[in-house]
């Protein structure tokens, strides 16, 4: 870490570092930002980006950046602070990271930062003609200002950037989204294969798809900003409802981190537990995933078996958390109850059964020659896009990026395993579907061994002592779990409130989809409309995880 | 060997009855009502069957049970589906041709209704026997493509029309496939009647009788069948998944109806072209030199045979529509002009020669 920051250190001579927390913290002022960005990059390695957070320090907007270097996996966090409230600007790193470009939309869009050089600074996820900066802590949520709107959004193709010239005047200029004479379909908010309220408005020449402008929103519930005004406890509830298909993984995520921030130390069987639902959430979303790639291009049958064997699963869920969709399990220090009698025998048997019936999957659809041909050598994400937009999850790993948390950055028991990590180098749809299709296998390797120990395990411990009122001190964390479709983060500040019921300062959740998103328009470029649905649901995304 | 019951005899009987009570031109016309009634009847029925019968063979396929609740064995869940199509509002979409709109519908159906009324049901069971018949199923199977490019056309919708544009390239491309598949067995049978065609088959059916050029006719027929039907792996007009429902998206109620109606019937005509053509049509099958097994053969209805036959083809459509992923529109031109339609031509010359030689059975 000291090398680290004697490197940086010479490349910006302002920059302050402080190295107490878990990651070294650099503090660099916004005229020096863009050019240490493009050094650590180029220079120090750290080309993979992997969280970008708009904060409101009351004094100054600003922005944390999480860098990772992604052949070390060394972390590194930058904080970067505007000079003012009124007209907050920084420079836009979207040309550095690729995937900057989007998340610095969300911060512009919730803090009102303003990214210079940003291509396209547009509103993400709420209306055009919104008043007022919603996480802001002054901003005014009346219902005046924003009343609810019954009528289209006007001037949806207007988009603008501000422009830095060499005297360092920025100017706004204003541009198009699509010309007046582009043919342009809307796929979605309503549509069979937007797996949701997702929305691309498509420029298409005939078949051929020219250009997708990503349209999020239209099941944003500002889970960021409810949290805000919630206890820690109350706040797990909202993790569930981002990715449904990584329900468990995400709640052990926000779990993971306030624990850390609390230095708790959670019982073994407890995490235990926690890692068997994670794991069997990972078969069900997969196996989910299966079945709507398989039917997005038109195998309908291919998707009801997939949903035959996540009955298993939910079955599972349903004995031991009572519910078989959001499922509250995970809590602070452990899981909110013990597990069903039955459960190891339920998971063992569910283990036996899918690892049966994927040769059925296989032999339904893999092998298909229509469906080879659809799917090899479409949409090509190649190792350097990946890195670029942050993909990870079986999507990253399709493209050959070293991506699993759970090898990477060890958290829980996973360091216990013996997994492997499954990596393809093609980077296209069928790459993408395969490492599903084997991590599927992977998982059930590592639910058999974790049933093993859990049967070892002795006493019947399933949570740790918890004060009543959590209180975190004041401090920042990050925690990165492996969820379903790729990293997902955890970042939580806290101001050291001493009242009683605490509430986090900012919370900020860095989802996997938000990402996985962002390469929609990369990759269906010049591929054709058939192709776009092959793509996104290969790539598989949920939407109410880009929408939190 | 015993000649199964001629269906002719009660037509004749009934032109009898009818020409002897009145004048002629009322007697035709007369007849002509009562086969349009019958018609009628029979399309809307064998719709609902095989509504019906797609339900259960997905749902058997997909590890479900298919509709239960109405009815016993849910059979009147169609009849319910029908009630309420019925009862639902016909919208168009602003700014749209109303007069094309509304038309395109009744032009798919007419189009399968032409087709249906050529099919033979049974021995003597046919409304009319042209001695081009074959030619003329192929012609008026093709005006339901201009059907189907007037809804996507007039409904002033992009969807609609990437799929009208979608089915009026893959209708018209996989049509010469199915022609020449056509072409290849009227060449085996000597005829373009339909009877005929049959008729020749009494002594083995066309599958079994015209060597390799038959099989291979027989495969491009049922590709490119599948392909004229919209029907999956070539469902790409509708492709739900793409285009929300294709040409078809803007419409409701019984308009929309119609399209449903006729894609079950023209399920139901591709099969029974094929049985025609292939299977011997409502000629029972016969093994040489088992006479014991042939007379019990000859025991069942002619028409139990070719809806035996139809629905066994159906069978076949709907296993394929239910297991494979849909192709891409590149991919779907590239089977029939790079593959299916050279071989297809290739095909009738080898047949010819096979004639020619009499090297067939």
């Amino acid at each position: 870490m000291a090398d680290l920051q004697q490197q940086i250190a010479a490349l910006c001579p302002q920059a302050e570092f402080d190295s107490t927390g878990e990651f070294l913290l650099v503090t660099v002022p916004d005229a020096q930002w863009h050019a240490l960005a493009r050094a650590l990059k180029e220079q120090l390695g750290f080309d993979y980006l992997t969280a970008l957070v708009g904060v409101d320090w009351k004094e100054t907007l600003g922005v944390v950046y999480y860098i990772t270097n992604s052949d070390t996996q060394e972390m590194i966090h930058v904080k970067v602070t505007t000079d003012n409230r009124e007209q907050p600007m920084l420079h836009s790193v979207s040309d550095i990271w690729a995937v900057a470009n989007y998340q610095e939309r969300e911060v512009y869009d919730f803090y009102g930062i303003i990214f210079i050089n940003h291509p396209d600074m547009r509103r993400f996820f709420l209306r055009n003609d919104w008043v007022g900066y919603p996480l802001r802590k002054d901003y005014d949520a009346s219902e005046k200002l924003n009343p609810l709107r019954l009528e289209d959004e006007q001037n949806e193709d207007d988009t603008c950037s501000w422009v830095e010239d060499e005297k360092g005047n920025v100017a706004r200029v204003a541009g198009k989204v699509f010309d007046d004479d582009e043919y342009v379909i809307n796929v979605g908010p309503q549509h069979p294969s937007t797996h949701g309220v997702m929305r691309y408005r498509a420029s298409l020449d005939g078949e051929i798809v020219k250009k997708v402008d990503v349209v999020s929103g239209y099941i944003h519930r500002g889970i960021e900003k409810m949290c805000e005004s919630l206890t820690y406890p109350q706040t797990l509830l909202y993790t569930e409802r981002m990715d449904y298909m990584a329900a468990h993984i995400n709640r052990h995520a926000l779990c993971l981190c306030i624990e850390k921030a609390m230095g708790l130390e959670v019982p073994r069987r407890a995490e235990l537990i926690r890692l068997i639902m994670d794991e069997l959430m990972r078969l069900s979303s997969h196996l989910l995933s299966y079945g709507c790639l398989t039917m997005d291009q038109g195998a309908t049958t291919a998707f009801f078996y997939g949903f035959r064997d996540r009955e298993l699963i939910y079955d599972i869920f349903d004995r031991t958390c009572g519910a078989r969709m959001s499922m509250s399990y995970a809590t602070i220090g452990g899981v909110v109850a013990d597990v069903h009698p039955d459960f190891i025998k339920d998971v063992r048997h569910a283990c036996d059964v899918i690892e049966k019936n994927l040769k059925e999957y296989h032999k339904l659809f893999t092998g298909n020659v229509i469906a080879v041909n659809r799917m090899k050598g479409v949409g090509v994400l190649d190792r350097a896009d990946a890195l670029n937009y942050a993909i990870t999850g079986p999507s990253g790993r399709a493209s050959g990026v070293h991506c699993d948390v759970r090898k990477t950055h060890p958290y829980s028991l996973y360091n216990e395993f013996d997994f492997d990590e499954v990596i393809r180098t093609e980077g296209d749809s069928m790459a993408r579907y395969k490492v599903r299709m084997d991590e599927m296998v992977q998982s059930i390797k590592i639910l058999r061994q974790a049933c093993d120990k859990f049967e070892a395990e002795e006493g019947n411990e399933y949570i740790a002592k918890v004060p009543k009122m959590i209180k975190l001190p004041a401090g920042h964390w990050y925690q990165q779990v492996e969820a379903s479709r790729g990293a997902f983060g955890v970042y939580l500040e806290s101001d050291g409130d001493p009242k009683p019921f605490q509430k986090p300062y900012r919370l900020h959740f860095q989802t996997p989809c938000f990402n996985l998103v962002g390469i929609v328009d990369l990759t269906c470029k010049d591929n054709m409309i058939a192709d776009l649905i092959t793509i996104t649901a290969s790539i598989d995304y949920v939407i109410p995880d880009i929408d939190r | 060997m015993k000649e199964t019951f001629d269906f002719s005899i009660v037509t004749t009987w009934l032109h009898q009855l009818l020409s002897g009570c009145m004048p002629a031109w009322l007697a035709t016309t007369t007849e002509c009502v009562i086969i349009a009634v019958v018609l009628l009847a029979a399309y809307s029925l064998i719709a609902m069957a095989y509504i019906m019968y797609e339900r259960w063979v997905c749902a058997w396929i997909q590890c479900r049970l298919g509709p239960r609740r109405v009815g016993p064995w849910g059979l009147l869940q169609v009849f319910a589906d029908v009630i309420k199509i019925l009862q639902k509002e016909l919208i168009t979409l602003w700014k749209s041709d109303k007069f094309l709109h509304n038309l395109a519908p009744y032009l798919v159906l007419v189009a399968s209704m032409l087709t249906f009324a050529c099919l033979p049901w049974g021995r003597g069971l046919q409304i009319i026997d042209f001695n081009i018949g074959a030619f003329f199923i192929i012609a008026v199977s093709s005006i339901g493509v201009l059907g189907i490019l007037l809804a996507g056309w007039s409904s002033n919708s992009k969807y609609t029309l990437i799929g009208a544009m979608r089915s009026g390239a893959q209708m018209i491309s996989y049509e010469l496939s199915v022609g020449l598949s056509v072409l290849t067995v009227v060449c085996l049978a000597g005829t373009m009647s339909i009877t005929g065609i049959v008729e020749t088959q009494a002594d083995g059916w066309f599958l079994f009788k015209g060597h390799l050029p038959a099989i291979i006719a027989f495969i491009i027929y049922v590709v490119a069948a599948n392909a004229e039907n919209n029907r999956g792996p070539f469902d790409l007009p509708e492709a739900e998944h793409e285009l929300t429902a294709g040409y078809h998206t803007e419409y409701s109620g019984i308009h929309f109806g119609f399209f449903y109606l006729a894609e079950y019937l023209n399920l139901f005509i591709v099969s029974g072209i094929a049985a025609l053509l292939f299977l011997g049509g409502w000629q029972p099958l016969h093994v040489p030199g088992w006479e014991g097994f042939n007379e019990m053969m000859n025991c069942i209805p002619s028409l139990i045979w070719f809806l035996g036959k139809a629905f066994f083809m159906t069978f076949i459509f709907m296993w394929i529509r239910w297991s494979f992923p849909r192709v891409r529109i590149d991919q779907m031109l590239a089977l029939e002009w790079r593959y299916l339609m050279p071989i297809g031509l290739v095909n009738l010359v080898l047949m010819a020669i096979v004639v020619t030689q009499g090297w067939h059975f």
